[in-house]
């Protein structure tokens, strides 16, 4: 009769997940501190900064000539450079040069708006700073992977999907979003400054996971017995990772937004505030950000709670009830739609869109552990 | 200012923004009409009514529902003397298929249909008229190249470079799988428009889920049944416990068929910080669609699987114990012997029990009267030290020490007042307790067969223990259409969100010297910067059939570049002399 609860649950597995996950989350920590520092030894180089800035505000012939040796330098193999030419006014042309067979020809972008200008980075162009932040990169890599092995070996143990419960999710979707980080990089993009906010979401998740929600590795509730754990719950988990990267990216937007009006009134005397905000990138590129990744996620979690309701059909006899954990997954979905009709609409772009983000994300926080902790409903599988 | 320009540049079909039309004031019904309509059908209202939406649906995560518990409806009822009747009024019992809520989803589909209707015929045209003619002055376009090409030289006769160079482009554009036309001195391209189709697709399938949700409400129905092991069920209403039909599905839709619980299993976690969690539940049955049991199949029930026969799917729901005891009168008499199900009060399966022995019962004074017997059930008993401190409860879910805390009545069961009763508990209002000897309530536990004997004469012996299992037999018509048009609405987004439409001209123009201008332009929605690419790579391309071989005049960059119009002035300011720098 007990066939399942025989199933052994593999404790050494589970043991070396458990020093895994501590393990990831003090690296998490240094690698915070290691941005934290770039940041702020990043701010010193007052000079360093001062002459990158000038570098970019050097004259268009300089840069045209830089370009011109890019293209020469790639011969006359048929390449497309991309050169950033600035000019006065504060308005940016992005030139791609092709190069042709007798010289080159360019391609001038003209945006819709002053093209964004974003800040030097953490580091302000400072060898030491950057150094910092090349080693908070490894160390978040570092935890990433150790994160991953902790959640790999939990499963292991269980014989199972390793996110049965609020502790295992929420030490999933750490994983996931600093995976998402550390592959954006990857990818050659330019978000080390998404770093700080990354590693303290991954510091704080992992830390209330253990501290609040944790749980020992066990066998799974019946409810739970489904092929379609491994793909609601999980489309879940990496809806909340990457979301959370793009309520980063849309509050720091706002943020930036406020100190670039701000400035440009003259308003801003400098200091440290001021010197952290310079090193942002443009306000335009967060908001491009922010939009990219929540828009990427929406049809991801839209599948996801489209899974959820064939589960619920073969669970519990309907598709859609309105248990409280679907009623607040359609208020995130309806929140993020209100996200992104606004972006497109005269009045709402900017700052109330991305107000918006952030109150989508807090529904979806609100979702995988406001309901569960205080709300009875049919999903309390927390284990809390 | 240029209105080819314009025309070129609406590349999306969204509805325009005019928020202030007071213009139209004082023109009459019509008028006022007309703009009601503009007004709802605008993407502000739009988003207004999405935003309300989700503040809508809040509420009845918070408050108790009905559908989901009347119960609990009841218990807040009972308890809010204040608050419930205001609740009612606003029907925040009920909060889904209240009238506000439904107010503002029927207003956001009636938008949203103001907003796709008319937007689908756009498409349709657009898919059916040529792309549209390039703007006179590419120039001013916000993605820009050009170049001056002598050509492959042997060729004398102008004009024939530039229709190379136009054929040439236009192969490279269709190898794109751009739409391509030719319109004159240029050619005009576009591509992407699966972007429209998906944010079409989209809007459409989500009416597809709001249909098949309404046939859900409207043609599906759900009863429920408990069956104690060994016990069979036919679908029809009399057998339900409790059936809820739906405007068309009634106590005559049901299909005909049965089934028979032959046994429930359950494991549960016997070690660790999760001892008694449940690990599995399952439901053996026997089922048989007519009314012929004899042609009855094996199936299980779990709980994420469900029996599917006819048109019904079967769901095993809950579970519990039921007790089974005996009971005789002061002669001997047996006039109750059968399990009675317990309801469970908590994980371990602590659970409240009422027998009814509604006739039959003589006491040894001869007269007939009615016992009521109230119970808890422990499927694994709490210690005795444990019991007289908080009560009979179990510490496990399994049967590993069942025990029967009992108490025993006589009197009038008040089965005949009309009232609804709980079949778990005992109306005691008109029933005596029985005592002990020395006038102390009769309340005792009971081990598996035994047994004590009733102050009147009677005996009650706990003779064994059954399981029950709780079913939902579920009718659900649509769910299918469901699927389908939440699965073409996650598809419709992937096209809206990730497909790029974008629009590409060149032109290309010799002059008498034998000398060829190559223009391209693009144009593309602000969130691709692809497109620069796409033209730098189609630049160089077209780089085999036109070479940039021809110095451009020497002209200062900078100023050029300087000279650039700002985003506001782009479509008033003239467009700059050049923006070409072709050098050796």
């Amino acid at each position: 009769m007990r066939i399942l609860a025989e199933a052994a649950i593999d404790t050494r597995f589970a043991n070396i997940s458990n020093v895994l996950i501590y393990s990831a989350m003090a690296v998490f920590l240094f690698a915070f501190l290691a941005y934290a520092a770039e940041w702020t030894f990043g701010g010193r180089s007052r000079v360093a900064r001062q002459s990158a800035a000038l570098a970019g505000r050097g004259s268009l012939a300089e840069t045209v000539a830089e370009a011109e040796a890019e293209a020469t330098k790639a011969g006359q193999a048929p390449t497309v450079a991309v050169t950033v030419t600035r000019a006065g006014g504060g308005t940016t042309t992005l030139t791609r040069t092709v190069a042709a067979k007798a010289g080159k020809v360019d391609v001038v972008t003209r945006g819709d708006a002053a093209p964004p200008v974003d800040g030097v980075g953490a580091s302000g162009g400072d060898e030491g700073a950057d150094r910092l932040g090349r080693i908070a990169v490894s160390l978040t890599t570092l935890a990433a992977l150790l994160d991953l092995c902790a959640v790999i070996t939990r499963g292991i143990s269980a014989h199972r999907p390793p996110w049965g419960n609020l502790y295992e999710f929420t030490c999933a979707m750490t994983v996931v979003a600093a995976l998402l980080f550390v592959g954006l990089l990857t990818a050659g993009k330019d978000v080390r400054w998404m770093g700080l906010p990354v590693t303290l979401g991954a510091v704080l998740g992992l830390g209330i996971a253990v501290a609040v929600f944790y749980t020992d590795s066990e066998q799974l509730v019946p409810a739970l017995h489904s092929y379609w754990l491994w793909i609601h719950v999980s489309g879940a988990m990496v809806c909340g990772g990457a979301l959370y990267a793009g309520a980063v990216a849309a509050v720091l937007f706002y943020a930036k937004d406020v100190y670039e009006q701000r400035k440009g009134q003259e308003l801003i005397k400098g200091g440290w505030w001021s010197d952290v905000f310079d090193r942002l990138p443009a306000a335009a590129t967060l908001d491009k950000w922010s939009y990219r990744i929540n828009a990427f996620v929406f049809p991801l979690w839209t599948f996801t709670i489209i899974a959820g309701a064939i589960w619920a059909e073969a669970a519990w006899g309907h598709y859609w009830e309105w248990d409280p954990t679907e009623t607040w997954a359609f208020i995130t979905w309806v929140a993020y739609a209100c996200y992104l009709h606004a972006r497109a609409t005269a009045g709402w772009k900017g700052r109330k869109a991305a107000v918006l983000a952030f109150v989508a994300f807090a529904c979806y926080l609100f979702n995988a552990y406001g309901v569960s902790i205080f709300i009875n409903g049919k999903h309390s599988y927390a284990g809390v | 200012m240029t209105s080819d320009l314009d025309a070129a540049e609406r590349l999306s079909s969204a509805p325009t923004e005019d928020g202030d039309t007071g213009g139209e004031v004082g023109i009459g019904v019509v008028g006022w009409l007309r703009w009601m309509w503009r007004q709802l059908t605008s993407m502000r209202t739009a988003l207004i009514l999405l935003f309300l939406l989700s503040l809508a649906a809040i509420p009845g995560s918070l408050v108790p529902q009905i559908s989901a518990s009347p119960t609990k409806v009841a218990a807040f009822v009972a308890n809010h003397h204040t608050l419930a009747p205001i609740y009612q009024k606003l029907g925040l019992f009920h909060v889904y298929s209240s009238f506000w809520f439904s107010a503002i989803y029927l207003l956001l589909f009636i938008s949203l249909a103001g907003c796709i209707v008319p937007r689908t015929w756009q498409f349709v045209g657009v898919l059916r008229a040529q792309p549209p003619a390039a703007p006179k002055h590419l120039v001013r376009l916000p993605v820009y190249a050009s170049w001056r090409s002598r050509g492959s030289g042997s060729d004398s006769n102008a004009g024939a470079g530039a229709e190379r160079t136009l054929d040439a482009a236009e192969a490279l554009l269709r190898k794109r799988r751009f739409r391509v036309a030719r319109d004159g001195d240029a050619i005009t391209s576009e591509k992407g428009y699966l972007r429209e189709v998906g944010n079409l697709l989209f809007h459409i399938s989500l009416f597809g889920m709001l249909i098949a949700f309404a046939v859900g409400k409207l043609f599906g129905g759900m009863g429920t049944v408990l069956l104690i092991e060994g016990k069979g069920f036919s679908n029809n209403v009399s057998q339900y416990d409790d059936f809820m039909p739906s405007t068309f599905y009634t106590a005559d839709s049901l299909d005909p068929f049965g089934f028979k619980l032959d046994r429930f299993e359950a494991t549960y976690q016997t070690t660790g910080d999760q001892l008694g969690t449940a690990r599995t539940f399952q439901a053996n049955v026997s089922y048989w669609t007519g009314s012929d049991a004899s042609t009855a199949k094996k199936a299980t029930i779990r709980v994420n699987d469900p029996l599917t026969v006819d048109g019904s799917n079967v769901y095993l729901t809950a579970h519990g114990y039921a007790p089974v005891f005996k009971v005789t009168d002061a002669k001997g008499n047996v006039v109750f012997d059968g399990p009675t199900p317990c309801l469970p009060q908590d994980g371990n399966i602590t659970s409240v029990c009422a027998i009814k022995v509604n006739d039959g019962y003589v006491d040894n004074n001869g007269t007939a009267t009615q016992i009521g017997i109230s119970g808890i059930f422990t499927p694994t008993a709490a210690t005795d030290a444990s019991v007289k401190k908080l009560g009979p409860h179990s510490i496990f879910p399994d049967l590993a020490d069942p025990k029967i805390y009992l108490t025993a009545y006589h009197g009038d069961l008040g089965n005949n007042s009309g009232a609804p009763q709980s079949i778990y508990q005992l109306d005691t209002k008109h029933m005596a307790q029985y005592k002990f000897a020395d006038g102390t309530p009769l309340t005792l536990p009971l081990a598996p067969n035994q047994g004590f004997k009733l102050p009147s004469g009677g005996t009650v012996t706990f003779t064994g223990i059954q399981q029950w299992a709780n079913f939902t037999v579920a009718h659900n018509p649509g769910t299918g259409w469901a699927l389908t048009s939440s699965m073409l609405a996650v598809l419709g987004l992937i096209g809206s969100l990730f497909v790029q439409r974008r629009r590409i001209w060149v032109r290309a123009v010799t002059s008498p010297d034998g000398t060829t201008t190559v223009e391209l332009a693009g144009l593309a929605r602000s969130e691709s910067a692809r497109i620069a690419e796409e033209l730098a790579e189609l630049a160089l391309e077209l780089q085999d059939t036109a070479p940039a071989d021809v110095e451009a005049d020497a002209e200062p960059i900078e100023e050029s570049a300087v000279q650039e119009p700002s985003a506001d002035d782009d479509k008033v300011a003239a467009g700059p002399t050049t923006t070409t720098t072709t050098k050796e």
